[in-house]
Order: C-alpha cells, then structure tokens, then sequence
C-alpha cells in the first residue's frame, strides 16, 4: 500500500504467477477445500481489494447488479459487518437476516429458508450456524453461492483466511513460523479452520492448552495416515509452547466450557493459561499477538497484551474485510445467474 | 493457425521511441505527465516509455500499474472471474496528464473500464491513451492518441504482443485460421 515513491515504483516489477488457473469453486465452506495455489489466489485478491479500501471512495462496481444475503441463525458483530461491508464496497445489493425476528421462529427449516432468499434473488448467500455441517446441507439444495461465516464447532474459513493475510502482511510469508493456538481448541471453529490454512501454507502449528479442551489426536498404537491429519505439535504447558513463538493467538474462553465439568474454575484457566505480558515474553522478540475476537478481557488474555504493542488484533478486522471482498468476487463475480 | 510477425523487436523499439517524444511534444514536456500501464502488457510498455523519456528529457516519469478486472462490463456474460492484481499509482492522480499505455487496442471497453477505475481515483487533468498497436473494430467511441502501428484485422484473428520481461522476446504477431478452416474453403 505504501510505496517508497521515488516515482518510478513500478518499473522493477515483473508479473507473477502468470499461469493462475480459473476459479472453481462455488462455495466457501472450509479452507480445507483449497489448494496451496488457490489460497495464494485469494491472498493476491485481497492485496488488490485493500487497495480499494485504502482509497477515498472505498468502492469499486464489480458486483453491481449482484444480490448478497446475510443470513446469521447465531449473533455477531465483526463477521456480519464485515461481509455486509465487504459486499456493498463491492456495489452489490445487501440484504441481512438474523434468525430472531424471521420465520425461523415460526419453525421455518434452514432448507426453506435458503430457497425462499434464493427466490427471491440471492446471489451469494453468508450463513453462520450452531449446526456442524449446515453450510454443506445448503450448498447441496440451493443454486447460490454458500459462504461459510461460521457452523457450529466446525469451520470458519473467512476468519482463517484473514489471519493468514494479517500475518503475510506482517511477515511476508507464514512458512516456517511457529503459531502457537492458546486455549480452548477443542470447540473452536477458527482455531480448526487455522489449523488448515497454516499447515498448508508451511507454518508449524503448535496446540496449547488444558488437555479436556484439546483434540484427541490419536496415539502411536494405532495411527491414521498421515495426510488425513495436518501435522501438529501438541503442548498443554504453556511456558514450553511460547518458548521461540512467531505468533500466539489465544482463543476466546467461553464460559459455559466450566458448567460443562471440562475446567475446574475459570480462575484456575486464567493462573494457567492466560496469556500475560510475562508468558509472551518468552515468544520471540518479533512475535504478534492475534485474537478472532470478541476477548474476554482478563480471562485468556491480559488487557495490556490485548491493547500492546505486538498486538495485530485491529489489523485483522480491517484484513477481513479486503479478505471478504475478495471471497465474493471469487464466488460470485463472474458467474452469470 | 498461422503465425505472421507484423512487428520485430527494433521496429517496436522505434515505435516506442517515436511515441514517447510525441507524448512529450504534444504535452509541451515531461512535468505533468504519469504514466499508467494496464496490466498485463501495458505495465512493460510503460516502463519502457519512462526510460525512454528519462533519457532524452532528463525528467523520471512517474509510473503506476492498473488492473480493470473490477472494472469490467463483460465478466458475468464470459463467465470468468479474472485474477485481479493489485492497482498501484505511486502519486496522486489530481492535476496530471494521465496517460494510459496498453499493448492492443480493439473494442475499447478496456479503455472505457480503465477510465472508470481512474475516475474513482481521482480527477485526472487530462487523460490521453498509448497503444502499440491499434486492430480496428471499436465497439465504443474510444480512440488513442499515440498508436505504434495500424493493423487492419478481420475478427477471427488475434494479435499477440509479445514482451521480452514477459514472454522472452520482443516481437507482434497476427495469428489467422488457416485458409482450410474457413467453412466454405474460401480463403
């Protein structure tokens, strides 16, 4: 975005990736449906969509004509209004439902409901549902193009496609960076999706937390092949995860986790896993801090670490909306209805 | 297919010269001017514009990089979603000469679309359009004020410019069906 502008900034620059292969995919409903290739893609998209947000007039007419529905059975802030953004910065026709207040409360099934915004003109449909799999169900019945914003304990491709891009604009490339994931693993989307999209980028991937909040990976006794799992490093002592750490991303605490029996107490998390200015001392001097948000201040993260210096967690919400233009064009810019 | 080269890399080289002193003749001098390239092959054109000119004004020429591809009016009915490059204009575009440098001119719709993506960058003082090569067929009423060559083309043909910091080397060619492929045999 910032050039040195000695005047002739372009001169030195030759056209990369010249053979870049055709979209195809309809949907977005995980990053584990994308190549290293493709995710490149969408990187150099959204390099092309932040420079439009750099502008004064943060427009373009790309998908003028084009109708986005939000459709959230489950609440946010960021991730819907950075995709309605995304989609009126981008000229198309934004519509938003949440499920309160629409016919969902009358029993209206999520297939019905997908068909009727599609009717009624859906180009691109974004669903976040507490249901695993609920973006896969309506991929398959409707013609629209489903973006997956976030289902259940699943997948939020949206989301780790951003921090991706937060990091290449930190970073350059994610290749060979230690990314520690800090907490409750076990019931996040985002944490799964970021698992994906690092390890096939080439970061190494540490897990850190309580063990009742962890994955089960499998044991040596009885191993799965290989590439049905990405490879990960899995550490519950903190202190040995963050030792050398390019990035550290802790994840929200939800508090119900201690009604369920799987914490003994969330102050007992907080001695044990929260992540302090002392414990972030041990990452590496240029380590960045990231969060999907929204925090629970004090609870997996300290305030001044979440408000400090190595903090990147503003840049990834501005990041999401370039990398959420950039889904939409993909999907829906060039197809016909 | 045949292949007929229509410009070898010197007489590119001589078009290039002519058109970058023309700019500059026609601009009374290099102050105000800003090149812009529309990738893809517009973008080594304008660099070499800038050198050239550099060279005999003693002026650097600033030099941006355009990609329409969120411009265009024919992506829904091609059904392709181009791969979009980053736009980059080093300065601000209010109160310059913009000019726009591409390899071929043919209908004129990426012409109109660049107009666009300028506009929403800024109010350009004037824009003017450089190309090397202008095949006929305008679908808009669009016309370039510094043209390498004229070549008359029928629509079933395509000329391809090709760039030695792209392609390897420097030469235009037409490339025709060949007489046996027309549906009647007629040449």
């Amino acid at each position: 975005m910032s050039q040195e502008t000695d005047g002739n900034t372009a001169s030195a620059r030759t056209v990369e990736r010249m053979q870049v292969p055709q979209w195809r995919h309809r949907h977005v409903l995980d990053v584990d449906d994308l190549s290293r290739d493709e995710i490149e893609t969408v990187m150099e998209t959204t390099d092309a969509m932040s420079e439009v947000l750099a502008r004064e007039v943060k427009r373009v007419p790309t998908l003028r004509g084009k109708t986005v529905v939000t459709m959230f059975y489950e609440a946010s802030t960021r991730t819907k209004a950075s995709f309605e953004m995304a989609a009126k910065n981008l000229s198309a026709d934004v519509v938003s439902f949440a499920s309160s207040g629409s016919s969902v409360e009358k029993g209206e099934s999520l297939i019905d409901t997908l068909r009727t915004l599609e009717a009624l003109g859906a180009d691109a449909i974004i669903i976040r549902h507490r249901e695993s799999g609920a973006p896969y169900v309506a991929a398959r019945h409707v013609g629209a193009s489903i973006i997956n914003a976030g289902d259940g304990w699943h997948a939020h491709p949206s989301q780790a496609l951003l921090d991706l891009y937060t990091l290449r604009q930190r970073f350059g490339k994610v290749e060979g960076l230690r990314v520690v994931i800090l907490g409750d693993i076990l019931h996040s989307r985002v944490a799964r999706s970021n698992i994906w999209s690092l390890t096939t980028m080439g970061a190494d991937v540490v897990l850190c937390g309580p063990t009742t909040l962890l994955p089960q990976l499998p044991c040596r006794e009885t191993p799965l092949p290989g590439d049905l799992l990405p490879p990960v490093e899995v550490q519950p002592d903190i202190e040995r995860a963050l030792i050398g750490a390019d990035v550290v991303m802790p994840l929200r605490l939800q508090l119900e986790r201690q009604h369920a029996g799987l914490l003994p107490s969330i102050r007992e998390y907080t001695r044990m896993y929260r992540l302090t200015e002392e414990r972030l001392a041990l990452a590496r001097e240029t380590a960045v801090v990231m969060h999907p948000g929204p925090i629970n201040e004090g609870v997996e993260i300290a305030p001044g670490v979440a408000y400090g210096s190595r903090s990147v967690i503003q840049k990834q919400v501005s990041a999401g909306v370039a990398v959420r233009m950039a889904l939409l064009y993909l999907v829906i810019g060039g197809r016909a209805r | 297919m045949t292949e007929k080269i229509i410009m070898t890399a010197d007489d590119i080289r001589r078009a290039m010269v002519r058109i970058a002193h023309e700019m500059v003749e026609r601009n009374r001098g290099a102050e105000k001017l800003l090149l812009v390239g529309m990738h893809t092959r517009g973008v080594p054109l304008a660099n070499r514009l800038a050198s050239i000119i550099e060279g005999f004004e003693g002026k650097t020429v600033p030099n941006g990089i355009l990609d329409i591809g969120l411009y265009r009016d024919d992506l829904a009915s091609r059904g392709l979603t181009p791969h979009i490059h980053r736009t980059e204009i080093p300065v601000d575009i209010a109160g310059r000469y913009v000019v726009l440098v591409d390899d071929v001119l043919y209908t004129g719709r990426s012409i109109r679309a660049a107009m666009d993506a300028l506009f929403d960058l800024g109010r350009p003082e004037k824009i003017q359009l450089a190309v090397l090569i202008d095949r006929g067929h305008r679908e808009l009423p669009v016309r370039a004020d510094y043209v390498g060559k004229n070549i008359p083309t029928s629509r079933n043909e395509e000329v391809q410019v090709r760039m030695k910091e792209l392609d390897g080397k420097d030469e235009v060619v037409l490339i025709s069906p060949d007489s046996g492929q027309a549906a009647n045999g007629k040449p």
